[in-house]
């Protein structure tokens, strides 16, 4: 599957193991740039099943909907920015996602998360 | 409402992040205190400079004080960062009517009607003005000199913590509260939903991070459009749930979080 050009931006970013557009209704992957062995499909199906329950929640909890967030692990991080469209009550848009090494820099994957959440609204 | 200032000084103290200097500076300024409440009013915005609802306040101290010409300012910061606060919409319609620019203060009123169409007030002062009497002085935001939330059952669990009395709550695997109450910016009581929400989400977290290959899963910070929240497990089975506003960064979110996951971990295992 080819990588629309911003995808590059997020996986040079050192200790990123990877980085994909995953739509937020379906969590399929719509592109994908990843290192071997980062298992795609599975990284796209979590990634959109905690981003709805989180944007839910969030919404329930009055901060409005989710700009950024990330899922710290021992071994390494997931690292999303939903885009406009994904953040609105039903879903749809599509969800950047990073899955980084845990000791990555979060606040630079952050920043080239939303902007190519920018280029793909 | 002395007792109301004094509550609401004591809980600013504790957390001076905290946005209960709104509702302070708003009671200091109905006691007529206008110089304390532009002081809690002035002490927030440095705080909270993008908050439309501290512009908002600070225009409604200065209005008091018969200073126009800086209220005007404030209210109209306070809708180039929120476009639909209502409350600056119909302070600067107030103060566009002071000045006879009858045209504006309309438009002002309209365009707050828009955004609450069911506001009675909005009504009123747009009736009040077409028959040639001034509107009211703008309104506060709603319920902005309610007492103090009631100490909630957190009180227990995170005693001592920065911010125990708000922001903070623990659930089990199956949502259902144990400790801690969340309330949302007007006030109201969202533990029950937020919890029900957040159900089973420790148990998707730590498959996630399972499946990706990522270990352990640690916590999970999110940064949203009015504030941010830290979720983190004090045992396998219980999540905690920690909200602040904007303002709070991710990073001190997460030291904020990590204690009162230690806290939350003691507490469960006592047994409590």
């Amino acid at each position: 599957m080819s990588a629309p050009p911003g995808l590059d931006l997020i996986t040079r970013v050192r200790g990123v193991r990877g980085a994909m557009l995953v739509s937020a209704d379906d969590g399929l992957v719509i592109a994908e740039q990843l290192m071997e062995g980062v298992k795609g499909g599975a990284v796209a199906a979590l990634a959109a099943s905690l981003a709805s329950r989180l944007r839910r929640a969030m919404e329930a909890a009055g901060t409005g909907t989710s700009v950024f967030w990330h899922l710290q692990a021992e071994q390494g991080a997931l690292l999303v920015v939903p885009d406009g469209n994904s953040s609105v009550a039903g879903g749809g848009g599509i969800l950047v996602v990073a899955v980084a090494e845990p000791d990555v820099n979060i606040g630079l994957v952050r920043l080239e998360l939303l902007r190519v959440a920018e280029t793909v609204v | 409402m002395a007792d109301d200032i004094r509550a609401l000084s004591a809980q600013l103290a504790q957390d001076p992040q905290s946005l209960v200097f709104l509702r302070l500076g708003e009671a200091l300024r109905r006691k007529g205190q206008l110089d304390a409440a532009l002081r809690v009013a002035m002490n927030g915005l440095e705080r909270h400079p993008h908050l439309a609802d501290a512009h908002d306040l600070y225009a409604r101290i200065l209005t008091d004080k018969r200073e126009y010409e800086r209220a005007f300012d404030e209210w109209d910061m306070a809708v180039r960062i929120a476009p639909n606060h209502t409350g600056a919409l119909k302070g600067l319609a107030f103060l566009y009517f002071k000045v006879g620019d009858l045209a504006q203060a309309e438009s002002h009123l309209e365009a707050a009607r828009k955004v609450e169409p069911d506001d009675p007030s909005i009504d009123q002062a747009i009736a009040m003005m077409r028959a040639g009497e001034s509107p009211p002085a703008p309104a506060p935001p709603p319920d902005p000199v309610a007492p103090p939330a009631p100490a909630l059952d957190e009180a227990r669990v995170f005693a001592g913590l920065e911010g125990a009395n708000e922001g903070l709550l623990l659930i089990d695997g199956a949502g259902r509260v144990l400790g801690g109450a969340l309330r949302d910016r007007a006030g109201a009581d969202v533990t029950d939903a937020v919890a029900a929400y957040l159900a089973g989400v420790s148990q998707e977290a730590a498959r996630t991070a399972k499946l990706l290959g990522l270990g352990a899963w640690n916590g999970l910070s999110a940064e949203g459009q009015q504030g941010n929240v830290h979720l983190g497990h004090p045992t396998p089975e219980a999540l905690l749930l920690v909200v602040r506003e904007r303002g709070i960064p991710l990073g001190r979110l997460a030291i904020l979080a990590q204690r009162a996951t230690a806290m939350a971990r003691r507490w469960l295992e006592r047994g409590t």
